[in-house]
């Protein structure tokens, strides 16, 4: 039921900059199943956008993936039945023709600012035409043989690029899209900005939606409606979304999955009910209890993780968190480096409470 | 200092029909064309030790309603009554209107208000050590020299968490949540009675955030103050407050105790509002109250009730009244017309 | 037990400071190495105003009022024989004799490469005045007098009284760059002020100062010039002529940094610490001198380096067109001035050796400034 469309296999990424080599990602691994949602969580600088970006083969210098491998289970656009490819992206050129048609055109991604990830000289129309130009193909039925129709993909027309802008700006609901579709970014509220994203983004029919923090510049009324939104689209397209996001209010409405990371390590993967419910690494535990929870003031103290996120130049030893895990056992956690193990079916975590050592 | 009312009760600070409007300008002549209702008739108070959240959405007024307050924008109307024995000459209290204050006064009065910042990067000289950020309030009133107020800050700086050889250090040598931590040390240099906290954790990552929070608490029991806490996170404001006041386009749409506020809203947009937060909980399943389209404007604001166009109950009255802001039962005030016959939800 | 509790508390303090200042200009040395070019750039800035500003007495082989019986000779040129006329490492020059030419009607040199003059290091010729009162003899090459009483060394040959160019380039650069930098000091001081105060009141104080570097931008630069020019009596000694027209420069200059300053502060004043410094009831004083001003700095440091060979190359312009410095007064655009004739040009074509001076002085402004930008800037930005 659950068919892969990308595969993150014990990924790496290192920046190796003036004062030592940075590990952003230390051993990442997770299935993003076609269809369903994947939330990723985590602290700031805790690698999870990182991740996303070696997704799509565009990590910033001087990043580079050093161990894993990133696997594409490929479908053709134009023909879903033809046999699936399979491809590595950590292996294709950065600027290679097979991952510009892949980005944009198969991943899409929105960002978090969505003032500052739409340039300012072009209407939405133009904004949404730049995409489509690139990654939508019409197809043309050029002839016909015996009774197989030989077919043959164009580039869409200015005519029809202005039409599907129209029809994409309907569907992320924005009022009177055949007005908008002139307007320029800094006519739209921040709520109709974020709509535009996600129409350019999901105007090429992608396979999967990566959205880095869609929400968090955005008011709470306003965010209500993009999520609704983006679960609506799902369900009309089959499309993956990997949602990095550090609110966990909004991973817990989006997600089927959740990875939990820190200091560029996967600490936790589960189903959402279950990291919720029966959290198995400290961190999670810590991190569910120290936000405060709408509607339910118990406590006039919050449980606080004490301590603060390490330097990642100098990384703590043994587990990355144990000067400020509650559990923490001295002479274990501080020199043994925990294993990523499945202590229940389809539940991963990574920490030595679990290990026999 | 003109008008004075009498010290009641133990409230701290009055603010009444609190109006700033910003105009808006056009042409080399910078003709006034219209004016942005930042902050339209806006009533509240604080008692001693108390702490009172400001939500709402951007745009709403929330901070500009804080800063109006303490002077430093200049307020279009209203009062904003603060208990001080500054200016009394036989040493008792009394509620003195901070409008009326002149510039001696009010640096005087300074003293007694202080600010933290929502953005820890941003609030801090770059250029500035520890020592000079947290001793610059001392200095400018002239309070303590030498090493006198290399102690005071030093103990500030440790009653924060943070430790003594941080003090000729730089800012960018901190985290975020420590930056934070220097920011309330310097609010708390002039040991104020009340802080204006604008949106102090948000820019925090999430394990950073309990550890402000309780901190804010901690200070407050030590030292009995009251905080003003703007944000724009429900749940947050819920955890810190004693008492909420929700704003909607430059006017406050209800205020209340907390629990009272969250668990049995009066307005609609509060229910809206509370409705709208994700619940970290995957099991909870509530119907969600979408609010169609976005915050108005506020230079143009809707006619009637600035939230009719957006809210679900709206009848007549709402499109062409102004709802008055009352006490419909003890402590908790709203602005709706149909607040006596709606049944709203909380969380 | 005050005094116990003092010392040890002090002497970290110190050392975390030093510890401090040193992760900052080591991050911003750091940067400043990566790029040669600016390194370079600090090279050759640092060679000029060592020596022409400092050392040009010891640099020149003769003094700047020493007129030789060369007129308007060519330069000597350079030669590795002995005086036995061997190959010899020590470059030497050869002499010039002079010679009538009956065609043209016209005294010129011709070189005689019979009479040969080795160079030496640290020769003792003319006296002069090291930074004005240390007497020395001592220059830091020449033809050693003692040994060949009729030699001279005129590497860039001499102009029509007789004055050794290559002395007098380092004179004249002295001058020249000593006016960028002491004009572009003063540019900084009031472009900063004006700027700062425009920035940071707003209002009808910001329109009045941009109003006034509106109107001084506007005004064409030369016709400008030459009134103000003629304004300055012929009768006021060279020094005084020479202060005025950098103060003139100024003048025409300060509009631009003013402006820059100016958005600079607009956009620190919308800083949150400054709202802090307000909220605690600092005075405008203090906002702008502790918490707007030091952030402008690193920027302002950039732009006056790169505005600096504007400066120089006004003058030179203006001292070319005969509005600027004159003689008795020797600075690169009087150089030039000289040799702003075709006789000269088409006689005496080695009197533009300067240009290429001037052009590697701007070139290492340029590539000092550009480095700066790189090394000073994301941490100025914050």
């Amino acid at each position: 039921m659950a068919e892969p469309l990308l595969e993150i296999k014990d990924v790496h990424v290192e920046f190796e900059v003036r004062d030592g080599i940075v590990h952003a990602v230390d051993g990442v691994s997770y299935t993003v199943n076609r269809g369903e949602t994947i939330g990723i969580i985590g602290e700031s600088g805790c690698g999870k956008s990182v991740t996303a970006k070696a997704a799509m083969q565009m990590l910033p210098k001087p990043g580079k993936v050093s161990q894993g491998e990133i696997i594409y289970h490929r479908r053709s656009k134009f023909d879903p039945s033809k046999p699936q490819e399979v491809v590595n992206i950590t292996q294709l050129d950065p600027d290679g023709e097979l991952i510009r048609h892949i980005r944009g055109g198969e991943f899409a991604m929105i960002f978090q600012e969505p003032m500052s990830s739409l340039t300012p000289v072009y209407t939405t129309g133009t904004l949404i035409g730049e995409a489509l130009a690139l990654h939508r193909w019409v197809p043309v039925t050029v002839g016909e043989q015996m009774s197989n129709k030989i077919m043959q993909y164009r580039h869409v027309t200015k005519e029809e690029s202005r039409e599907i802008a129209i029809e994409m700006l309907q569907k992320v609901g924005i009022p009177k899209p055949h007005e908008r579709v002139d307007a320029y970014p800094h006519q739209l509220s921040g709520g109709q900005r974020q709509r535009v994203m996600i129409a350019i983004a999901l105007s090429c029919e992608p396979f999967m939606l990566i959205a880095d923090e869609p929400t968090t510049a955005l008011d709470v009324s306003i965010e209500a409606q993009i999520l609704d939104l983006m679960r609506e689209l799902q369900q009309s397209v089959e499309m993956s979304i990997m949602f990095i996001t550090h609110n966990l209010g909004v991973v817990a409405e989006m997600a089927k999955e959740i990875v939990v990371m820190y200091m560029g390590k996967q600490v936790e993967k589960a189903d959402t009910v279950k990291v919720f419910y029966e959290p198995k690494h400290p961190y999670t535990r810590a991190l569910l209890q120290s936000i405060p929870k709408v509607g339910r003031r118990t406590s006039e103290r919050l449980a606080s993780i004490k301590g603060m996120v390490p330097d990642p130049f100098h990384l703590p030893s043994g587990c990355v968190f144990h000067p400020r895990c509650p559990s923490f056992m001295p002479g274990k956690c501080d020199v043994i480096k925990p294993k990523y193990i499945e202590v229940e079916p389809d539940h991963w975590v990574r920490c030595l409470l679990y290990e026999d050592v | 200092m003109a008008e004075k009312i009498p010290v009641t009760d133990n409230v701290l600070l009055d603010v009444r029909g609190l109006k700033k409007y910003f105009p808006i300008t056009s042409g080399l002549l910078r003709r006034v064309t219209g004016y942005v209702k930042a902050v339209d008739d806006v009533t509240f108070f604080v008692r001693e030790g108390e702490t009172l959240g400001l939500v709402g959405e951007s745009g709403c007024g929330k901070t500009t309603a804080s800063r109006t307050v303490i002077r430093l924008y200049e307020a279009t109307a209203g009062e904003a009554f603060f208990r001080t024995d500054l200016f009394s000459t036989d040493g008792k209290v009394e509620m003195v209107n901070l409008f009326d204050l002149d510039k001696e006064q009010i640096k005087k009065v300074r003293r007694q208000i202080s600010m933290i910042f929502q953005d820890p990067i941003n609030s801090l000289n770059p250029r500035m050590s520890v020592f000079d950020i947290v001793s610059e309030p001392m200095v400018i009133h002239g309070l303590r020299k030498g090493p006198e107020m290399e102690e005071t800050v030093v103990s500030l700086l440790e009653r924060v968490g943070l430790r003594k050889e941080h003090i000729r250090r730089y800012p960018h040598e901190f985290s975020g949540g420590q930056r934070q931590r220097i920011g309330i040390a310097r609010a708390l240099s002039l040991n104020p009675r009340i802080i204006f906290c604008d949106e102090p954790v948000s820019a925090l990552d999430v394990s950073i955030q309990a550890q402000t929070l309780n901190l804010l608490q901690d200070l407050q029991s030590d030292f009995n103050l009251s905080y003003i806490f703007v944000a724009h996170d429900l749940s947050v404001v819920q955890h810190i407050s004693d008492r909420v006041a929700v704003m909607y386009v430059g006017k406050i749409a209800e205020m209340a105790g907390s629990d009272a506020l969250y668990n049995n809203p009066l307005h609609p947009y509060t229910e809206a509002l509370m409705s709208a937060v994700p619940k970290p909980d995957p099991k909870y399943e509530s119907e969600r109250i979408i609010m169609q389209g976005d915050v108005a404007d506020p230079s143009n604001p809707p006619s009637g009730c600035y939230f009719h166009p957006r809210c679900r109950y709206a009848t007549d009255i709402c499109r062409t009244a102004t709802p008055e802001f009352r006490e419909l039962k003890p402590d908790h005030f709203v602005a709706c017309h149909r607040a006596e016959e709606l049944q709203l939800k909380g969380v | 037990m005050a005094e116990s509790k003092q010392n040890p508390q002090t002497e970290p303090k110190q050392a975390k400071e030093q510890q401090f200042s040193q992760a900052y200009w080591s991050l911003v040395w750091w940067k400043f190495k990566k790029n040669k070019l600016a390194i370079v750039g600090a090279v050759i800035i640092i060679l000029f105003y060592a020596s022409c500003g400092l050392f040009a007495e010891f640099v020149a082989p003769y003094r700047l009022d020493f007129q030789s019986d060369y007129l308007e000779a060519r330069p000597q040129p350079i030669t590795f024989k002995n005086a036995a006329g061997e190959f010899s490492l020590r470059p030497a020059v050869y002499g010039l004799d002079e010679e009538v030419d009956l065609i043209a009607r016209q005294r010129t040199w011709v070189v005689n490469e019979d009479r040969i003059y080795p160079l030496s290091l640290f020769v003792k010729g003319q006296e002069y005045k090291l930074f004005g009162f240390i007497p020395l003899k001592i220059h830091l090459f020449g033809v050693n007098t003692e040994k060949y009483p009729d030699g001279t060394a005129f590497l860039f040959g001499t102009d029509r009284v007789g004055r050794d160019l290559f002395s007098r380039i380092f004179y004249g650069g002295r001058l020249s760059l000593l006016l960028g930098l002491i004009g572009q000091f003063l540019t900084l001081i009031l472009g900063m002020v004006m700027g700062a105060i425009s920035g940071y009141y707003g209002g009808a104080t910001d329109i009045l100062v941009q109003r006034l570097t509106e109107f001084v931008g506007a005004f064409p630069d030369i016709p400008l010039f030459m009134a103000l020019a003629a304004a300055i009596p012929p009768t006021w000694s060279p020094i005084v002529v020479y202060f005025m027209l950098t103060v003139i420069l100024v003048f025409i200059r300060w509009g631009g940094l003013a402006r820059q300053v100016r958005s600079l502060i607009l956009s620190l004043r919308e800083r949150e610490y400054v709202l802090a410094a307000q909220s605690a009831g600092a005075s405008d004083r203090r906002i702008m001198f502790r918490h707007l001003l030091p952030g402008t700095m690193s920027h302002v440091i950039v732009i006056a380096t790169l505005m600096i060979p504007g400066m120089i190359l006004a003058e030179t312009a203006l001292s070319w067109l005969g509005l600027g410095l004159r003689p008795p007064l020797t600075s690169w655009g009087v150089l030039l001035q000289e040799i702003s004739s075709v006789r000269a040009i088409r006689f005496a074509p080695w009197g533009l050796i300067p240009v290429p001076f001037i052009i590697v002085a701007v070139l290492g402004f340029n590539m000092l400034g550009d480095g700066l930008r790189d090394a000073l800037d994301p941490y100025g930005g914050r």
